[in-house]
């Protein structure tokens, strides 16, 4: 599955991720360089830090963590120069984040598909991730079955189908209905066909509206129904625009469907999905991949450092 | 989860405890929690500073009010900035115009712009009666129209048929068109979700504004975006000249900061907020619920609730009548109010709700809350005549040996009782100036509701 790399001369992530957070980093009083410019460790420095964590969602006690980390840090390395400060800070949160990083491994069990489950709230772009997923999944050679298991929003199903035909996938999909018997089906359809990964898509849901939350956890108990491994993954996709709400989210998500990968979308704006380091402290799940563009090949793996450099390079 | 600020505050305000006003010194600590309580409800860092500084203006040398802490009367300054920040009232749409009133609607992907035109389109039936027509520009993602089309099926909206090959311009030229030749009211135009660093979809909803002109521009945002909803608020405000805010997902448990943010950073009103996926859940929005719910406030609201409950309008309403004003206050009075504070839990209690004004005079009060006191000045009434009682002036030298002898007390306690009663008497003569005569109490208990209640932003 590492073999994602199809399109060469194309950027890579953390070079568009780089590009899309330029823009951020200058808006926030001067480049990231001129804050760490001051060439020490002090109060004023700290305090700016700790301005530019807070604003790419951080939050306060991950903000806390990686401040004293970074002053112990100094005083131990004794650092002086801006360049070495700067490192420092990159490698508090690299270190802080570097327990996320786990690729996703495709192994299929004899004869059952891979399936992957899509969880999230409302416009967090699962259904916009499950086509990108299903591209990705395709170039590394695997065939690839989407069910369209959002049988709540209006047009939800036309949105998945659309996809399909895009990456010439077979979508499974009913008129209206039941989810868990739209993902039931597919798995059943999966297996009839020889197919390498199901991705089942399900309707937004916030994690306040129990009798949703109970029908979720309702549909992963029928996956298993059909398949007694299944599923091999369930994906949570966060909205990297959204603040120390994810936090809540990945918790009350993991309660219900007990969840096994997270997807940051929507890094290609002005916000930094800082929020992953909170998350890295208070409920780490590992991060499979990040969305960084509307486009087809946007979806790529998490590198801790990459993502590090990026936020503080 | 997450810990509300009133909680937070109390810890810090412990040791403001007994004093009278909030200074530099002590409201230190309380403002560190305001600036953590707003970052983790997600308010834009910016924001949070200038809300800060204004709040510990504002805090400074304001009185401490009655019975509340000094911490509860920090929270109230602090509620009252909120309010103020996010607008004192509702504002309403404004659709007075030429028909087809034209609503245009933008906002980041996912934000719930599509459910929001099918929210509103019914809204705007039900509650104004209007004829509504929606269409939809969201020529790139794949079934926006088809979703929208969906949308105005359910709420009984027209809908105006779009492609994703026609261009948003041309869309929008053919549905106003449409809408006037049809005597539409209100033309709601959706639009594909863009990042405000898209500037060339950024341009795009820039002609659509200018093209149509729409009375009203309402940008839509999830009540859970984060630190980035200052940048992304500031970017659409800069390009359209924006009337108003549209809140969604407000259902989940966000505190939604971002209201803050972006109400602070675009100065626009926020006319909705947006709860549940189904298409009856929008709501006109309310600052002041919205200031509570940043500030995770439930719990100061039935505090300050709590404590004006204790002040028993019904037990206080008897002893109104019976103080009636200080010159009628006799000594039946006097005994029965005896009585009726060992019930309430004595006088002490009774004045710690009232303003420090009034606790001051309670401090010259007998202490009549003393079990066995009251009980001997029961007593020692009982051994009165009805005139005595009614007029306590009669009571000479002969009159007080003879109900000294009749309670079976020393003579001096008699005397300390009519020492007390006529201080009491002098206190409710006070008391019923201070609220014009006329149901005294009853007045200065409603006062005192009022300033728990009423005045602070409770």
């Amino acid at each position: 599955m590492s073999d994602a790399t199809d399109n060469p001369p194309r950027r890579s992530w953390r070079e568009r991720l780089f590009a899309g957070l330029t823009k951020t980093r200058q808006q926030i009083g001067g480049s990231v360089r001129t804050l760490f410019a001051r060439g020490q460790v002090d109060d004023e420095l700290l305090e700016d830090l700790e301005a530019l964590l807070l604003s790419a969602d951080v939050g306060v006690e991950a903000t806390v963590i990686l401040i004293e980390d970074l002053r112990q840090r100094a005083r131990k390395q004794n650092l002086q120069t801006p360049e070495s400060i700067q490192a420092a800070m990159v490698d508090c949160l690299a270190d802080l984040l570097k327990p996320l990083e786990a690729p996703l491994q495709i192994a299929p069990p004899p004869g059952s598909p891979f399936v992957i489950m899509v969880a999230g709230i409302n416009g967090a772009g699962k259904t916009t991730t499950l086509g990108k997923l299903a591209h990705h999944f395709q170039a590394a050679g695997h065939s690839v079955l989407l069910a369209a298991g959002d049988t709540f929003r209006a047009a939800a199903r036309e949105q998945l189908q659309a996809w399909g035909e895009r990456n010439n996938v077979t979508v499974i999909a009913q008129e209206g209905g039941d989810p868990s018997a739209v993902i039931f089906d597919a798995v059943h359809a999966a297996k009839a066909r020889g197919i390498d990964i199901v991705l089942a898509d399900t309707a937004g849901r916030l994690p306040t509206q129990m009798h949703l939350m109970d029908e979720i956890a309702k549909i992963r108990r029928v996956i298993t129904k059909a398949e007694t491994t299944a599923p091999h993954e369930v994906l949570l996709v966060l909205d990297g625009t959204i603040g120390q709400n994810a936090i809540g989210q990945v918790k009350a998500f993991d309660k219900a469907i007990g969840v096994t990968g997270l997807v940051i979308t929507k890094l290609d704006g002005s916000a930094k999905g800082g929020v992953l380091a909170a998350i890295a402290k208070q409920c780490p799940k590992p991060v499979r991949y990040v969305g960084v563009g509307e486009q087809v090949e946007d979806l790529q793996p998490f590198s801790a450092r990459a993502f590090a450099e990026a936020l503080l390079g | 989860m997450l810990e509300n600020l009133t909680q937070r505050l109390g810890r810090v305000m412990k040791t403001m405890r007994g004093e009278a006003r909030m200074t530099e010194a002590n409201i230190g600590d309380a403002l560190r929690e305001v600036r953590m309580a707003l970052l983790e409800a997600d308010v834009s860092l910016p924001v949070v500073k200038d809300f800060v500084a204004q709040v510990k203006e504002k805090a400074l040398g304001e009185g401490v009010v009655g019975s509340l802490t000094p911490g509860q009367a920090f929270v109230g300054v602090v509620h009252e900035q909120l309010k103020q920040l996010m607008g004192e009232a509702q504002v309403p749409l404004a659709l007075n115009q030429q028909p087809p009133a034209i609503i245009l609607m933008a906002g980041l992907q996912g934000a719930g712009k599509t459910t929001t035109v099918g929210k509103l389109a019914r809204w705007l039936k039900q509650n104004q009666k209007k004829k509504v027509m929606v269409v939809s520009c969201d020529v790139y993602r794949p079934a926006a129209i088809d979703q929208l089309k969906h949308v105005a099926e359910q709420v009984g909206a027209s809908f105006f048929p779009s492609s994703p090959d026609q261009k948003p311009l041309d869309i929008a030229a053919a549905a106003v068109d449409w809408a006037r030749k049809h005597h539409e009211e209100v033309l709601i135009v959706d639009t594909a979700g863009r990042l405000a660093i898209d500037q060339a979809m950024m341009d795009e909803i820039k002609a659509l504004h200018a093209q149509l002109d729409p009375i009203e521009t309402l940008f839509v945002v999830d009540a859970m975006l984060g630190q980035d909803a200052v940048n992304t608020a500031k970017a659409f405000n800069e390009t359209l000249p924006l009337t108003g805010v549209v809140l969604t997902k407000l259902d989940g448990d966000a505190r939604g900061g971002a209201a803050l943010s972006v109400r602070a950073v675009t100065g626009k009103p926020i006319k909705f907020v947006g709860v549940a996926e189904k298409l009856d859940g929008l709501e006109p929005f309310y600052p002041d619920r919205m200031a509570s719910r940043i500030l995770g406030m439930g719990d100061i609201l039935s505090l300050v609730e709590a404590a004006s409950q204790q002040v028993d309008m019904d037990q206080a309403a008897a002893m109104a009548q019976k103080i009636k004003s200080g010159k009628g206050f006799d000594l039946n009075d006097f005994r029965a109010q005896v009585a009726q504070m060992r019930q309430m839990g004595g006088m002490t209690a009774l004045m710690d709700k009232l303003p420090a004004k009034f606790a001051e005079a309670a401090a010259n009060m007998p202490a009549g809350s003393d079990d066995k006191m009251s009980r001997r000045i029961q007593g020692i009434i009982d051994s009165m005549t009805p005139d005595e009682r009614t007029k306590p002036e009669l009571i000479k030298a002969s009159r007080k040996r003879r109900i000294a002898t009749g309670a079976g007390v020393q003579v001096q306690e008699v005397n300390r009782l009519l020492n007390q009663f006529e201080q009491t008497q002098k206190m409710m003569k006070q008391f019923g100036s201070m609220f014009k005569g006329k149901g005294g109490m009853m007045k200065m208990m409603r006062g005192a509701k009022s300033m728990f209640g009423g005045k602070l932003p409770f």
